[in-house]
């Protein structure tokens, strides 16, 4: 054990009241294996306010019926949650308009969505598709498939040992065969938050479409898309404490307008004969089939709760509680953090020498600890280190400091066990 | 905490840190590669057989605790055993941990692998060497086998 002495990192908010917040949150108060859960697996779904809850649970018990359709009062206002929903999505990214808000499951299809109805059409053999070293699955295989597709190339961004991009060639990355830059906001499996503003700034002088891929980002960033000047920007609800199942799609208006629609159906037509079909406006053209409505109407509610207690007052929490918990862990000997960008997320992955990550998974969860141990869905970035995986605890809102010391002594648990 | 000293018992550790026969069989005549691509273990298991008994047998790779410790305790136990008597065992590991009817009792040194069961996110670790063992006495060249 080395005695760095800890600095004290006080949060400076008084007016944060963590218990409060917590007792909206009914999932934490209880024991897993005998001991208080410690849910530190939020980079991988977060868990639910009661308001989110309790909103999908108001929306089946009065409201639910199927939506821009009936003449009758149950679909008009389940018409106008999923709608209200929608104004709240836009709000929440500061998008201009609605009909720039796509509601999908989530931001991996959203993914695919733009892959395959936005740059499939347009690319040709020897085009290319430019992403980086450090994006998850979802932002590595939609855009495989197009390059298999059409026989354009698939070029990454390279990334530096501290887990930031290396962006010293990246103005030779951006060149005329680029038809998008498809980028991660913040990376799920080392926390890096990516210099997304300058990097679409010089895509963008270049003409070159950006999508960025905020799945990581939505929870602990004020996102301004406006402001970004992003062509698409994709996110999951469920890992900004609303449901499974539902997420959104933000695209320009005109980029949207000239797309053909991705799935046919239900919703995303005007008329249909068999010769011969109409497609709907934006954003219907791209919802076929009856949507997640009660997703919908959480996300609504979960955007609420952010908003209510306000995104940088929860973003300067969680900076804290990285902070406290990368000074603890840099602490014990045997520990090495992967991930240490000068810019981070509350993400914190690790490893203890000599302990494989699955084994870690299973002595903290004895603990009460829940944490992810496994590759993230993010293989390259795993093989960069020249490992199999990580152990990862990633913190919200609703942690505390007395989580982050569970999370330490199940470290020391871990390294007495296999002493 | 006495679930995790069962399954991270002794025994367990004792095989973790110093695996029986990890070496590679120059003159092996059966031979497979496991995988669970779900947290990277990767091993490969040799095999020498003459007259259908299990003359040699080894693994090498690298895996978590439960993983190692189960693929070297394995090459402890099927040693000198007949083809037969390998695949009943292999079939009596593989339904005693996932719990399938006719299982029977994991006994003498494979009783430490039992506690897994209780952990059913870990069972793929235990029987990955088995699964990848099994492949390689079917078959005459190398192949691959994955489990997740």
């Amino acid at each position: 054990m080395t005695q760095t002495e800890l600095k004290a990192v006080p949060f400076p908010e008084t007016d944060f009241d963590i218990e409060a917040i917590r007792r909206d949150f009914p999932i934490l108060n209880q024991e897993v294996n005998g001991n208080p859960l410690a849910y530190l697996d939020n980079a991988a779904s977060s868990q639910k306010p009661v308001q989110v809850i309790e909103a999908v649970d108001a929306y089946y018990r009065l409201d639910n019926a199927n939506v821009h359709r009936g003449v009758h009062r149950l679909s008009q206002r389940a018409t106008d949650a999923y709608e209200g929903a929608r104004d709240k999505v836009r709000g929440f990214l500061n998008a201009k308009l609605d009909k720039e808000i796509v509601f999908v499951r989530g931001a991996t299809e959203a993914i695919n969505l733009v892959a395959q109805s936005f740059v499939r059409p347009q690319i040709k053999p020897g085009d290319e598709i430019l992403i980086s070293h450090i994006e998850h699955h979802a932002n590595i295989v939609p855009w495989q498939m197009v390059c298999e597709q059409t026989g354009a190339k698939l070029k990454v961004i390279p990334m530096t040992e501290s887990g930031e991009l290396d962006l010293s060639d990246f103005d030779s990355l951006l060149n005329e065969r680029t038809k998008i830059l498809a980028i991660g906001h913040v990376s799920n499996a080392l926390g890096t938050i990516n210099p997304i503003k300058e990097m679409i700034g010089q895509a963008k002088a270049k003409s070159i479409p950006v999508l960025v891929d905020g799945a990581q980002a939505v929870p602990h960033i004020a996102v301004d898309v406006q402001d970004l000047d992003c062509d698409f920007y994709v996110f999951s609800g469920h890992k900004m404490f609303a449901p499974t199942g539902i997420g959104a799609l933000y695209g320009k208006q005109a980029l949207l307008e000239a797309m053909p629609p991705w799935q046919g159906g239900g919703d995303m037509i005007l008329s249909v004969s068999f010769s011969h079909t109409e497609y709907n406006t934006l954003p219907y053209k791209f919802e076929a089939g009856t949507p997640h409505i009660a997703g919908a109407v959480g996300l609504g509610a979960a955007i609420d709760y952010m908003q209510a207690i306000g995104i940088d007052k929860l973003a300067a929490y969680e900076h804290h509680l990285l902070e406290v918990a990368t000074a603890k862990l840099e602490a014990i000997d045997g520990i090495r953090i992967i991930g240490t960008a000068k810019n981070k997320a509350s993400v914190l992955s690790f490893m203890i020498e000599d302990v494989h990550p699955h084994d870690v998974g299973t002595i903290f969860d004895q603990q009460g600890v829940a944490i992810r141990a496994g590759h993230h869905c993010a293989q390259p970035v795993m093989e960069f280190y020249g490992i199999a995986a990580t152990a990862r605890a990633s913190f919200a809102f609703y942690n505390t400091e007395q989580e982050i010391d569970a999370l330490v002594n199940a470290i020391k648990t871990t390294q007495e066990l296999f002493a | 905490m006495s679930d995790l000293r069962d399954l991270y018992q002794q025994v367990i550790m004792d095989h973790k840190k110093n695996p029986r026969n990890f070496r590679e069989i120059t003159d092996a005549n059966h031979m497979a590669h496991g995988n669970n691509p779900l947290c990277g273990d990767a091993l490969v298991v040799y095999a020498k057989l003459k007259d259908g008994v299990i003359e040699d047998v080894s693994f090498q790779g690298s895996g978590c605790a439960i993983s190692v410790a189960s693929a070297s305790l394995m090459t402890e136990i099927l040693k000198g055993k007949t083809m037969e008597e390998a695949e009943k065992l292999y079939d009596n590991v593989h339904k005693a941990l996932t719990g399938e009817a006719g299982g029977g009792e994991l006994s003498g040194k494979l009783e430490v692998l039992a506690g897994v069961k209780e952990f059913p996110a870990r069972v793929k670790c235990a029987t990955l060497s088995w699964h990848t063992v099994h492949a390689a006495m079917d078959s005459d060249h190398d192949i691959s086998v994955t489990t997740e």
